[in-house]
C-alpha cells in the first residue's frame, strides 16, 4: 500500500484561491497520493460497460485510485437473468495475489487464485480452499469478510455503464446529478435506448497530471491555438475535395472545426456542478440534413414519436465531464476514462460505443472521429499531449508558483453550488472543478 | 512459402524489385520525404491501414490506428509541416529496418501480395521508442512503376498502452 501523506486542511486551502491555484496541485507527489485517497477512492468511478463482459465469468480489470479492481459477470439468477455484475478488489484474501491476471478474459468455472487454488464465486465469496482441515481450530472462518474477495463499498450501473465507489457516499444518480445527461444523450440516440462497446479500446499515456486532461476537455480557448496545424491542414484538403466533388465529407469538418475562431467558441456555455461535473453545451454540426441523418431521425421517430426524437437529437452537448475521471462526448458515442498513475503520469482508456438499432452509417460517422481524433495516431491529441507535458515540466519548476484561472472571474453565474459561465471561453469550469477538488481534499481531515 | 520450383530467374528479378521498393519506402520515412512517400500510393485507391487487432480483416467500418487514403495522408503531411504544429518542435527521427520480404502471390489482376517484417526505432527529445511488426503490401504495376494499393501494418505492440502517440506512418 502506498503511504498516506499528511497535509492539513489549512495547507490545502492555501493552495486554492478563487481565481488561481498553486502549481503543487499538479506536481506534488504527496498531493497526488491524497487525491487518490480522498477523491478517486471516495467517489464513484467508472469501471466499464456491461457489454464488455457479456457471459458469466467474463471479467475486466482496472484501477480505482491505487486499488486493482475487477468487474465480473455472474451466473444468471431469478433476480438477474443476465447475471449480476460484481466489482471486486482483484486480490486473493490468502496472500494478496491478483486473481484475474489479464486485462480482460473469462475466469472459467470459478475465480481461482493461481498461487494456492483458493476458489471464489463470481461475486467474490469463498467457494473452497484446499486442505481445509488444516484450518480446523484456527481463526480462519470461511464466512468472514476477511476470507472473501472484497467487494467495492458500492457498485451500480446506469443504462449499462458500471460505476463503483470504494467508500461511503451518495448514490450513483445523486452523484451524477444533471451530468447524467451525458449517458442519456448517448443511449437515447438508439431506438432501443441502448449502446454496446466497439472493441477494442485505445490506451494512451500522457506524461502529465490527470487534471490537465479534465481542464483541457472544457477549455474552449485552446482548440484554435493548439490544433491550428491540423485544423488548417484539414480545411485545405476539405476545400480541394469540395472543388472536385462538390461535397465536404463530414469527417473533414470534424478536424477543420478545430479552427473555429474564439468568438464562436465564446457562444458556448459551461455549467459546473457540486461534485465537480461539467456540462459543456455547444454544437459541432452533427445534426446535418444528409440522408444518413434523416434515416436516423426516421428510426428514432418510429421508436419514440416525433417530439421525443426532436428532443433527443436537439440536445446541445459538446462534452460532459463526470469528475474526476470521465469525459463523455455523447453525440459521437465516445468516452474517455482516466486511470492516474503518478502526479506526472496518466493512463487514459478511450472507448467507442455503437447505438443498438441505429443505422450503420451513424456508427461509421462516429467511427471517423474515433479513428482520426481518439486513436493512438490521433491528428488532434498529439498537440494536446505535447502541451500538457510541457505544462507538467513548467509546473514542476519553481519561479512562478501560480496557475491563472482569472479569465472572466467575477462574471460567473454562481449560486454557491452551480457555477455557470457567462461565455464559452471563460475559465469558470476550471474554477468550478477546483472548488469541488478542495472540498473532497479537505473533508474528514 | 515460396517453394524451390518458384525460384526461377524472373521471380528473383521481381523479388529484387519489390525489396528495393520496400527499402525505398522506409528510407523516405526516415528522411521525412512525406510527399514522395505519399506518391508511392495509388492516387485514387491507395490506402494506408494500421489495424488495432491482427484479427481485423478490412479497414472499412473497423476501429483502426491509421486508416488513410491519399487525401487524409495529405492532411497528416500538411499538419506535421505546418509551422504551428507544436508537437513537431521537439527534435525527432526514426530508423526503419525492413526484412523477411516474401512475395506471397500474384493474383489474376497482376496485383502482387508481399509480406515483410519491420523494426523501427524512434527518438523524440531524449526518449527512445521501439516498434515492430509486419507489413502486407498489395502492389500494382503502373506506368510509373510499382504503386501501393493497400499497405496493412500490424504493429506488434498495437495493444499495449501508447507512450505518447504516433504522429506519422510507421
Amino acid at each position: 500500500m502506498s503511504h498516506t501523506p499528511h497535509i492539513d486542511s489549512a495547507e490545502l486551502q492555501s493552495l486554492v484561491e478563487v481565481d488561481r491555484v498553486h502549481r503543487r496541485c499538479y506536481s506534488d507527489p504527496d498531493i497526488f497520493e491524497l487525491e487518490m485517497k480522498n477523491i478517486f477512492e471516495k467517489t464513484w468511478q467508472y469501471c466499464g460497460h456491461e457489454s464488455q463482459i457479456p457471459k458469466p465469468g467474463d471479467y475486466y480489470t482496472f484501477q480505482i485510485g491505487r486499488q486493482p479492481m475487477v468487474m465480473v459477470r455472474g451466473e444468471p439468477s431469478a433476480s438477474h437473468p443476465e447475471g449480476a455484475i460484481s466489482v471486486l478488489y482483484n486480490r486473493c484474501p490468502h496472500r494478496g495475489v491478483q486473481v484475474c491476471g489479464s486485462r480482460a478474459g473469462n475466469a472459467g468455472d470459478k475465480l481461482t487464485c493461481p498461487y494456492h487454488a483458493w476458489r471464489f464465486h463470481y461475486d467474490g465469496s469463498l467457494e473452497s480452499v484446499p486442505l481445509e482441515k488444516g484450518y480446523r481450530d484456527t481463526r480462519f472462518d470461511r464466512n468472514s469478510p476477511e476470507f472473501q474477495m472484497t467487494k467495492a463499498e458500492a457498485s451500480d450501473s446506469y443504462r449499462g455503464f458500471i460505476f463503483a465507489r470504494l467508500a461511503e457516499g451518495p448514490n450513483l444518480l445523486d452523484w451524477m446529478g444533471p451530468a447524467k445527461i451525458a449517458i442519456d444523450d448517448m443511449c437515447d440516440r438508439s431506438p432501443v435506448g441502448k449502446v454496446e462497446v466497439v472493441f477494442p479500446s485505445n490506451r494512451v499515456v500522457q506524461r502529465s497530471n490527470w487534471k490537465f486532461f479534465m481542464e483541457n476537455q472544457i477549455d474552449a480557448v485552446h482548440p484554435s491555438v493548439t490544433h491550428m496545424s491540423t485544423g488548417q491542414a484539414a480545411a485545405e484538403v476539405e476545400r480541394k475535395i469540395q472543388r472536385q466533388t462538390g461535397e465536404k465529407p463530414l469527417h473533414y469538418h470534424m478536424l477543420s472545426a478545430f479552427t473555429t475562431p474564439f468568438e464562436k467558441w465564446d457562444t458556448l456555455v459551461n455549467t459546473g456542478y457540486p461534485y465537480g461535473h461539467i456540462v459543456f453545451s455547444g454544437y459541432m454540426g452533427l445534426r446535418p440534413t444528409d440522408p444518413d441523418t434523416r434515416a436516423h431521425e426516421a428510426v428514432l421517430e418510429q421508436a419514440y414519436g416525433k417530439a421525443k426524437m426532436e428532443e433527443y437529437l436537439d440536445r446541445n452537448i459538446h462534452h460532459v465531464l463526470l469528475y474526476p475521471a470521465v469525459s463523455i462526448q455523447s453525440p459521437l458515442q465516445q468516452l474517455r476514462v482516466l486511470r492516474p498513475v503518478a502526479a506526472d503520469r496518466t493512463l487514459s482508456e478511450i472507448w467507442h460505443f455503437r447505438l443498438v438499432g441505429a443505422p450503420e452509417a451513424i456508427y461509421r460517422r462516429a467511427l471517423w472521429y474515433f479513428n482520426l481524433v481518439n486513436s493512438p495516431a490521433t491528428l488532434i491529441n498529439a498537440d494536446d499531449l505535447e502541451n500538457w507535458q510541457r505544462g507538467q515540466k513548467g509546473l514542476s519548476a519553481s519561479g512562478s508558483d501560480w496557475v491563472s484561472f482569472h479569465r472572466d472571474y467575477g462574471r460567473d453565474k454562481d449560486d454557491g453550488s452551480v457555477l455557470e459561465s457567462t461565455n464559452g471561453c471563460s475559465e469558470a469550469p476550471m474554477r468550478s472543478q477546483f472548488r469541488a477538488w478542495l472540498k473532497f481534499m479537505t473533508v474528514n481531515h | 512459402m515460396t517453394n524451390k520450383q518458384a525460384q526461377t530467374a524472373p521471380d528473383l528479378a521481381l523479388q529484387h524489385e519489390v525489396e528495393q521498393f520496400l527499402y525505398r519506402q522506409s528510407e523516405l520515412l526516415d528522411n521525412k520525404q512525406w510527399q514522395s512517400y505519399i506518391d508511392l500510393f495509388q492516387p485514387e485507391q491507395g490506402m494506408y491501414w494500421m489495424p488495432l487487432l491482427p484479427s481485423h480483416t478490412h479497414w472499412d467500418g473497423t476501429p483502426s490506428i491509421f486508416v488513410e487514403d491519399v487525401d487524409l495522408m495529405t492532411v497528416r503531411m500538411k499538419r506535421v509541416t505546418h509551422p504551428n504544429a507544436w508537437s513537431q518542435q521537439a527534435e525527432w527521427g526514426t530508423s526503419h529496418v525492413v526484412s523477411n520480404v516474401a512475395i506471397e502471390s500474384i493474383d489474376a489482376a497482376g496485383e502482387i501480395h508481399v509480406r515483410s517484417r519491420f523494426h523501427m526505432m524512434e527518438l523524440r527529445r531524449d526518449d527512445l521508442r521501439h516498434f515492430g511488426g509486419s507489413y502486407r503490401h498489395q502492389l500494382v504495376r503502373t506506368a510509373d512503376g510499382l504503386r501501393i494499393k493497400l499497405q496493412r501494418v500490424d504493429l506488434f505492440n498495437a495493444q499495449s498502452p501508447f507512450e505518447y502517440v504516433l504522429q506519422i506512418w510507421v
